[in-house]
């Protein structure tokens, strides 16, 4: 018998209200498939405090908290105490909110949760721009990136700064783990959620998580996209586990112009714009395998 | 009895303590502070058993209890001023979600310009909230109506969270003796907290999910319901603790000397118990007054307001706070109760108080005497703000 890498359980039912080719539908799936049945998961406004369905349907066979736009650090806690003076230790507790949700308006009760190091997982479901209100630029909206917010126009006035480093920044509270996951691998994906699940204290996931709607990308490019994504190192996956940083997967590069031509979102590009884009992720590419090699000896201060 | 000499901040910590809250979500501001450090002691102390998470703001405060209360815990927390602003978004939300969870807010004033001193906008301005809002006179009555509060809100045909508010200073660090009623006694009359629905693995279900305009509007209707129906069982749990304290809140108007006054005086907070006070001065020298203290302002008793104007002459409303461009917040409320009953004295607001600027026995007093005028001769104004000093706003300066 063939052992299965991802579980086969389904705690979402069909029915969701997302778009055709959503990666946060995906990314949910997965997430729920690695946690199990005992989880509750509450969610801030973005794209999927809309999808589970409109009142009375929902999609999801796990308790769920619809909360506040920059709550979700807080609300888990709030939801972690609770079981915890219940004596319901045993439930997994997981916010999961967009990249506007968390590295924008949510940061603050994000980095709070993350200091008192809450027992509790935090997703990042990350499309890159404020995609529910129709596509505006967020923190971690990437260089050269089309938005309504910044439109290339006449001036050029498309996204000008590169992506705010979530889990740099959240590693840097010293959380137990903070790790990078893409809907493109799904066995990276679940391996990474199970791990999290098995660990207590704070564990933040960002999860790359392609949108047709607003990366201007055709539906059936979603899983492609969130491959080539990795492959051209514009989103690497990797963990950092108490402070060592360790790449989780290095795979052959992939031109980056190749991943940018799908997406209408980086059209107005010209080569030159391009490969200012590819110094600037290979520059990022080098820094995290110096993070890699220089954390590696952390090894023995965690013994 | 244990009889205790608390000061506000502390007897707000006790009536945590007995209501036995098992999740505190806590962040400091002046005068609000010493309520979240005793809670801290007595859990450190092993007096109070309850989780307690230090927040880094009362936005978040809000939200952890929020979401505590909808895990099914006890959720208490606590704040004023700037604090209880900063939270608005999240008291609309504890109410649209219909969560239990009781809050003590200590009144003080807004900035800019800084002021740390008793002011009641900072409660007034959450008035559409959706939460019940009790006003105190006394550290007493903070213990009393944190645990009657509990009762009341967590009651499965209310299900709606609770505010009580202590002036700053005048309660919050004013020691005063305080009768904690023993853990067994509010055990027997607070049971603990059993929502009917909530965050449970074995019963999955989604909470505050979006809902068409074709069911939005019901979803209202059934809070404004509750809250109506909460007059009734705020006056049941006042009874039920009157017959084990003997402590009488049974009105959601504190009337006192009502009942053959020719002028009312309305109003909440602590300077009610100075006007109590010159009431009896007044009465003794044959004038008959009498106060009406607000001490439920949500839901609001317009019928008692009603049933007071039907024996009054005229009534002033003092208002320790003031809504720009339209008198005090209690003034029309007052008014609006009135507005469609057969009886309608001549009503008049008196602005007093603001930032902590005292409220003695002999502004009372002039108050009183003005109503008397209004008796007699009419109403001269709708507003007055009361002891305004013209010194400190010279004309060159405007």
């Amino acid at each position: 018998m063939v052992k299965l890498t991802i579980p086969e359980i389904e705690l979402m039912s069909p029915g969701h209200t997302g778009c055709q080719g959503c990666g946060a539908t995906i990314a949910m799936r997965y997430a729920l498939k690695a946690l199990g049945e005992k989880t509750i998961v509450s969610i801030p406004a973005c794209c999927w405090a809309v999808m589970p369905g409109v009142w009375p349907n929902n999609c999801m066979r796990v308790p769920l908290l619809y909360t506040a736009f920059e709550t979700t650090g807080a609300s888990i806690s709030g939801i972690k105490a609770a079981l915890r003076a219940l004596g319901e230790e045993d439930v997994t507790v997981m916010g999961w909110a967009g990249d506007g949700g968390t590295a924008d308006i949510g940061m603050q009760a994000l980095s709070a949760a993350a200091e008192r190091n809450e027992d509790v997982i935090y997703v990042m479901y990350d499309n890159e721009a404020y995609m529910n209100t129709g596509i505006q630029r967020s923190g971690a909206t990437p260089l050269g990136a089309w938005t309504t917010t910044t439109p290339v126009g006449k001036t050029k006035f498309w996204e000008r700064r590169p992506k705010k480093p979530m889990v740099d920044i959240v590693a840097a509270h010293k959380v137990p783990y903070a790790a990078t996951l893409s809907i493109g691998y799904p066995e990276d994906f679940v391996k990474k959620m199970k791990k999290a699940k098995e660990i207590s204290g704070f564990r933040f996931l960002h999860i790359y998580s392609p949108c047709p709607t607003g990366w201007k990308s055709p539906p059936q490019y979603t899983p492609k996209l969130a491959k080539l994504a990795v492959t051209s190192r514009a989103f690497p996956l990797y963990e950092v586990e108490e402070g060592i940083y360790r790449v989780t997967m290095k795979p052959k590069k992939t031109p980056l112009k190749e991943y940018l031509m799908l997406q209408g979102r980086f059209r107005h590009l010209t080569d030159e714009d391009m490969k200012e884009l590819e110094r600037d992720i290979e520059r990022r590419w080098k820094e995290l395998l110096l993070k890699e090699e220089m954390t590696a000896k952390l090894e023995e201060l965690n013994e | 009895m244990v009889r205790m000499l608390l000061t506000g901040n502390k007897t707000t910590a006790y009536s945590a303590m007995r209501s036995r809250v098992q999740v505190v979500s806590a962040y400091p501001i002046t005068p609000q502070t010493t309520i979240v450090e005793h809670i801290a002691e007595f859990i450190a102390d092993g007096l109070m058993k309850a989780e307690y998470i230090q927040v880094e703001s009362e936005h978040s405060a809000m939200a952890a209890a929020i979401a505590a209360s909808n895990t099914g815990a006890r959720a208490f927390t606590a704040t004023s001023a700037h604090g209880l602003l900063l939270m608005h978004e999240m008291l609309h939300w504890a109410t649209g979600a219909r969560l239990p969870v009781v809050m003590v807010n200590v009144n003080r004033a807004l900035g800019p310009p800084w002021s740390v001193w008793a002011d009641h906008l900072d409660s007034i301005s959450q008035r559409d909230t959706g939460w019940m809002q009790y006003y105190v006179e006394n550290n007493q009555e903070i213990f009393d109506t944190v645990i009657m509060a509990y009762k009341v809100s967590e009651r499965p045909d209310i299900m709606l969270p609770s505010m009580i508010s202590q002036d700053a200073f005048y309660l919050s660090h004013t020691v005063e003796p305080v009768d904690i009623v023993e853990q067994e006694v509010v055990d027997n009359y607070l049971p603990p907290y059993d929502p009917p629905y909530r965050l449970d693995v074995n019963n999955p279900a989604g909470f505050g999910s979006l809902v068409m305009p074709n069911h939005y509007y019901e979803f209202r209707y059934k809070i404004a319901e509750a809250m109506e129906k909460a007059k009734k069982y705020i006056k049941e749990a006042a009874e039920e603790w009157y017959e084990i304290t003997g402590r009488d809140y049974r009105g959601l108007l504190d009337c006192y000397r009502c009942e053959d006054a020719d002028v009312v005086l309305f109003g909440a907070g602590t300077m009610m118990s100075t006007a109590k006070e010159v009431v009896d001065w007044m009465r003794a020298e044959g004038k008959k007054v009498g106060v009406a203290r607000i001490r439920v302002f949500r839901p609001f008793p317009g019928e008692d307001v009603r049933k007071v104007a039907d024996g009054a002459a005229a009534i002033g409303v003092m208002d320790r706070a003031y809504g720009f461009g339209r008198g005090g917040a209690f003034f029309n409320e007052v008014n609006s109760a009135l507005y469609n009953h057969r009886n309608r004295p001549p009503t008049k607001n008196y602005i007093i108080g603001l930032g902590g600027r005292d409220v003695k026995p002999r502004h009372i007093r002039a108050i009183f005497n003005d109503l008397l005028k209004v008796k007699d001769e009419g109403l001269d104004e709708e507003f007055r703000w009361f002891g305004l000093r013209r010194e400190n706003m010279p004309e060159e300066e405007i």
